[in-house]
């Protein structure tokens, strides 16, 4: 992706006119769209997650639901997740949601991190982690709106969904697209992806009579490049706590970015203070102690 | 053996008295015993440990070249919460140590309302009834008793993580960690200043567990008192009448002696 935009010709030497081709390059970031609507929880997206990022698969828990397990995990990175929803009419739905990364703009997990490198957010808006950098502090995972980033306590370090950056890269969709049998899961441009998702939200309020249908892809991030479209817009919460109005934690934010800072120089000052102390008062010695040169006392110098 | 000589309100375990002794030099008191300062410097050390990795994750900008002097920045990481375990041990057998003589008082109070005075080193000599620890020093004592709580408890947090105590918690506690560590690290200077450069004499306390008697009627009087029943105003109006004594002494001698060897 960066090659591409990288490598494109800017200026030609002795040429006519414009450069051919510029303004071809659209923009540059990348978008998952899930339509929860035609999701059929089929888990295909999962195993193909599995397959392509080789997780070791480890015995899970049943929660009685159509649920694989109850959480994404450290080696499970895509999880569909299910609920029952009783509507106001009494009729029945079954929400199905696929959940991992939402590859925040404004990445939560990357505000948090201390280590240098651990997690990099690309231009095409993937936010990836460097595993060879995680020192295994965990701080990412209470950065997270999502509950996303899980912990190795093997390997001690953080694990997540990387949007199969390294398959994007190359210009290929992640692998959970290309596994999906339905057409829920959707992969283009970021503009693309909202285009594409709220004519799917028109339609579903229009013709299928989802008055609230609507497209998730929250500000409070920043927005995201894993983007829904909802029967019921309103109520994010209802697909599995999915957060309404998703934000970093203070500490990771104004605290990190500027009282950090500023308490270490205020905490400095104790040792600028000292050093004054020492240099405009002197000493306290013990009494008696020897007394100040007695010709001319130096001028300023107060008696003991 | 729990309170031994005279004003002595810290414990002395057999154990560390074999492991180490306490020479009391003529003209000095015994300020601190082996057991104290064995704490003292055990904390000591942890505290700077526990600082310089907290460092490397405090403020990775500036200081994660801290790192690699502890094995990397995920060895920092893995160490900085045995270094704090270790601080809080040992400064919470200190705290036990020391929970008598740091008692508040109202000396305390009204040290703490003349403090402006003390910074400007107007008065030579400490308030006449300063005990062992003047106000100061039992501000800093208490301060960093709450702080090793403070620390204890959001550490944990900390180190079992969002997935054991929730985001919420962690980001509190990542807060609270961070002031607490600024506090003691704006403390920590007056007390390395004041055991040094500040008032000179002061830091062999914490070594060879012995001060000056000087040093007692001066910095800590009601204490001098305490240990060796003498007025901490009368002793030194005795060594500065010594002193001239001596001196005037010297002067007739080596006025009696001529230009001789007088001087010694």
């Amino acid at each position: 992706m960066s090659d591409r935009k990288t490598l494109q010709t800017e200026q030609i030497s002795g040429h006519p006119g414009p450069v051919p081709g510029m303004g071809m390059q659209r923009d540059l970031e990348v978008c998952k769209l899930i339509d929860t609507t035609t999701c059929i929880g089929c888990k295909a997206c999962e195993v193909a997650c599995v397959e392509w990022n080789d997780l070791p698969f480890q015995p899970t828990t049943f929660d009685n639901t159509y649920q694989t397990m109850p959480e994404t995990n450290w080696n499970y990175w895509n999880l569909i997740k299910f609920r029952e929803h009783v509507r106001d009419d009494g009729t029945l739905m079954w929400l199905m949601r696929k959940d991992q990364c939402m590859h925040c703009a404004d990445p939560g997990c990357l505000a948090a991190c201390p280590a240098d490198g651990a997690i990099v957010k690309y231009a095409n808006g993937i936010v990836d982690f460097q595993q060879e950098n995680c020192i295994g502090c965990e701080f990412c995972i209470s950065g997270c709106p999502f509950n996303i980033p899980k912990f190795n306590p093997a390997t001690k370090k953080v694990y997540k969904c990387t949007l199969c950056s390294d398959r994007v890269g190359q210009g290929l969709e992640p692998a959970c697209i290309k596994a999906c049998p339905t057409g829920c899961l959707h992969f283009g441009t970021k503009e693309d992806m909202k285009l594409l998702a709220e004519r799917r939200a028109k339609q579903l309020r229009d013709v299928s009579g989802f008055k609230d249908a609507g497209v998730y892809d929250p500000e409070s991030v920043g927005g995201t490049h894993v983007i829904y479209v909802l029967h019921d817009a309103q109520n994010p919460e209802l697909y599995a706590g999915l957060p309404k109005d998703p934000s970093i934690p203070f500490a990771y934010k104004a605290w990190k970015s500027i009282f950090k800072p500023l308490g270490l120089i205020a905490a400095t000052l104790g040792f600028v203070g000292v050093v004054f102390h020492y240099v405009f008062e002197g000493p306290k010695r013990e009494q008696p102690e020897v007394p100040p040169r007695r010709p001319e006392p130096p001028a300023g110098r107060r008696e003991a | 053996m729990a309170t031994s000589v005279g004003g002595m309100q810290e414990k002395e375990p057999q154990f560390f008295n074999k492991l180490g002794r306490t020479t009391v030099h003529e003209g000095e008191l015994q300020r601190h015993s082996v057991y104290t300062r064995f704490l003292h410097w055990a904390y000591g050390i942890f505290f700077f440990l526990a600082l310089l990795t907290g460092f490397a994750i405090y403020l990775p900008f500036l200081f994660r070249w801290f790192a690699p002097a502890f094995g990397g920045p995920a060895n920092t990481r893995m160490l900085h919460p045995w270094f704090g375990l270790g601080f809080v041990f040992f400064f919470g057998l200190q705290a036990i140590n020391w929970w008598g003589p740091m008692k508040w008082t109202d000396t305390d109070s009204r040290w703490i309302k003349h403090l402006p005075e003390f910074l400007r080193s107007a008065e030579s000599l400490e308030p006449e009834e300063v005990g062992m620890y003047n106000g100061g020093q039992k501000l800093q004592f208490w301060e960093i008793v709450v702080g090793s709580i403070v620390y204890l408890i959001t550490g944990i947090v900390m180190w079992a993580g969002a997935r054991t105590f929730g985001a919420m918690l962690v980001a509190i506690s990542y807060i609270l960690h961070d002031i607490s560590a600024l506090i003691m690290l704006f403390g920590i200077f007056f007390h390395l200043y004041q055991a040094t450069f500040g008032q000179p004499g002061t830091i062999q306390a914490m070594t060879r567990g012995t001060v000056s008697e000087a040093w007692a009627w001066t910095h800590a009087p009601a204490w001098f008192r305490q240990m060796t029943g003498r007025d901490p105003r009368q002793a030194l109006e005795q060594e500065r009448k010594r002193r001239a004594d001596r001196e005037r002494a010297i002067e007739q001698l080596s006025r009696g002696a001529g230009q001789g060897g007088g001087k010694t």
